[in-house]
């Protein structure tokens, strides 16, 4: 059951109107433009045991994102294409709000909306993943841990996988006597496009990119938009109790393409220097 | 997403029949459930959905209360026998995620602050399932809530648009969903003009985005009507609300 519950952050409302105040005005409190996206940092291949992964630094936002390839039974109704799996967790470490235990509706949100914007863009042709027709696929997992909260962590999220995705090393499966066998070799994966997420919240009439803690604490709604690589929307999720008009969507919409390429633009930059 | 089969014929006919910008068969009954504050089944094209609003009443347990509004809790959930192979009874993570988002749908409509350290509690109920259930349970939900004589700013209309064929049609059925090119649900307060829920999976152009937001408005401004309409029918006997 899903409640309306209390932030846990608690911003001063001295602060509040200081921020409103400075938004009005332009500026945010941390000096950036109202469309100005923080410092991104990606580093790949930081977990060798996995089969491709990043480490994503968004602004104080941290994200590792690991993939692990293995084989199994496709998902019903997809009997043809590799199965894909996209999880996220907040772990206790990333801030002292967080305590251990079962996912709450919000990471469930954050793991499906990010899940969403990569499949939905098929970034990764899942049909070119089959081993045996309707009985062996290959299997993608990609965990998300996140390691340090300071606000958007559906695109960092969301940049991590991509980033893990785009670089992994796929093992190449053969079947011998009816088993699965590892060849050791490896082979890229098939990326078809790069989807980028982009997320922007409203406070009171402004409309902010990439928020951090403080303006999530502040914000009344916020809207999640994935773009591919041609700049069509993909994928989308309003969230919180706020509201939004139909300019307004149409504005952010546009932003998000803009704002978009400019980091796809990065992201593919670094995989290539990664390969 | 596979394309396999047309999904409009020449004639511009979707697989059940309607043309691109024609809603299913909506019906909503108001009130069905006697034990709830205000209710209404729906049924949405083959959707079967029951909404029941119990509250405002207090909050258990108590540290769960807000001091200066309300709070609402909201279930959506599905039956066992409302879909082709069962479902498991135990809440899943599509269902958690849907029971948020239908929260947030709502919450911007209903007066908050009216009752401040009170519950109110949104139980949506999926018999059958028919592609759409998270739009006509906000519709029925809103409908409930009314019924219940929450204080609310507008009614909440909910509606999906979606590419079909690389047409931009509204009301996506279950056919559409699964094989069809995009699917935007979209929640919307018809006289604020303010849009609650907004969720979109599936390839659109600049062009093709703007209009499916578009139509899946005009979509939700016909559903607003049929949620009136049927409000007027249980208080006031019939549809244009005048008694007789």
């Amino acid at each position: 059951m899903s409640l309306s519950k209390k932030s846990t952050i608690i911003v001063e409302n001295l602060r509040k109107k200081q921020m409103r105040e400075s938004i009005s005005a332009g500026k945010r409190l941390d000096e950036r433009s109202l469309d100005e996206i923080r410092p991104l940092q990606i580093e790949i291949d930081v977990i060798k045991k996995a089969n491709g992964s990043a480490w994503v630094k968004l602004g104080k936002t941290q994200v590792i994102a690991g993939v692990k390839v293995e084989t199994g039974e496709p998902f019903e109704g997809l009997e043809n294409s590799g199965a894909m799996i996209i999880t996220a967790e907040v772990l206790p470490i990333a801030s002292p709000h967080i305590e251990p235990g079962p996912p709450d509706e919000e990471t469930i949100e954050l793991a499906r909306v990010v899940d969403r914007g990569v499949r939905e863009s098929e970034m990764l042709d899942l049909s070119k993943l089959v081993l045996v027709p309707g009985k062996i696929v290959y299997t993608i997992f990609v965990d998300c841990s996140i390691i340090n909260v300071d606000g958007n962590l559906f695109d960092a999220t969301s940049y991590a996988v991509v980033s893990a995705l785009a670089s992994c090393k796929l093992p190449i499966f053969e079947i011998k006597d009816d088993k699965v066998v590892e060849t050791g070799k490896t082979q890229e994966p098939p990326i078809t496009t790069i989807p980028v997420s982009i997320t922007t919240v409203k406070i009171g009439d402004y409309l902010l990119l990439d928020p951090n803690t403080e303006e999530e604490a502040c914000m009344d709604a916020r809207l999640t938009i994935t773009t591919n690589s041609k700049g069509s929307i993909v994928a989308m999720q309003k969230g919180l109790k706020g509201y939004f008009t139909v300019d307004e969507v149409k504005g952010i919409a546009d932003k998000a393409r803009i704002k978009g390429e400019e980091i796809r633009v990065k992201l593919e930059g670094l995989i290539k220097v990664g390969k | 997403m596979v394309q396999n089969r047309s999904l409009i014929d020449e004639s511009g006919k979707r697989s059940d029949g309607r043309i691109i910008d024609e809603l299913r068969e909506v019906k909503i009954n108001v009130g069905i459930i006697k034990n709830a504050d205000g209710s209404a089944l729906i049924e949405f094209g083959k959707n079967k959905i029951i909404a029941a609003v119990y509250g405002p009443r207090e909050v258990h347990p108590k540290h769960m209360a807000l001091s200066d509004r309300c709070v609402i809790r909201c279930r959506y959930h599905m039956s066992p026998f409302s879909t082709d192979t069962r479902k498991s009874p135990a809440p899943s993570r599509r269902e958690t995620e849907i029971s948020k988002v239908i929260r947030e749908a709502l919450e911007p409509a209903v007066m908050l602050e009216d009752y401040p350290r009170a519950a109110i509690d949104i139980f949506i109920e999926v018999l059958q399932a028919d592609g759409g259930s998270r739009c006509a349970g906000i519709t029925a939900a809103s409908v409930a809530l009314a019924d219940a004589g929450i204080n609310m700013r507008d009614m909440v209309s909910a509606c999906a648009a979606g590419k079909v064929d690389d047409k931009i049609v509204i009301d996506i059925n279950d056919t559409e969903d699964k094989e069809g090119g995009a699917d935007m649900p979209v929640a919307y307060m018809s006289n604020l003009k303010e849009i609650t829920l907004l969720q979109l999976d599936g390839e659109l152009n600049p062009t093709e985005f703007n209009t499916c937001l578009e139509e899946a408005i005009r979509g939700c401004l016909k559903v607003y009507e049929i949620q009136r309409s049927s409000l007027m029918e249980k208080y006031f006997g019939n549809e244009k609300g005048l008694k007789e």
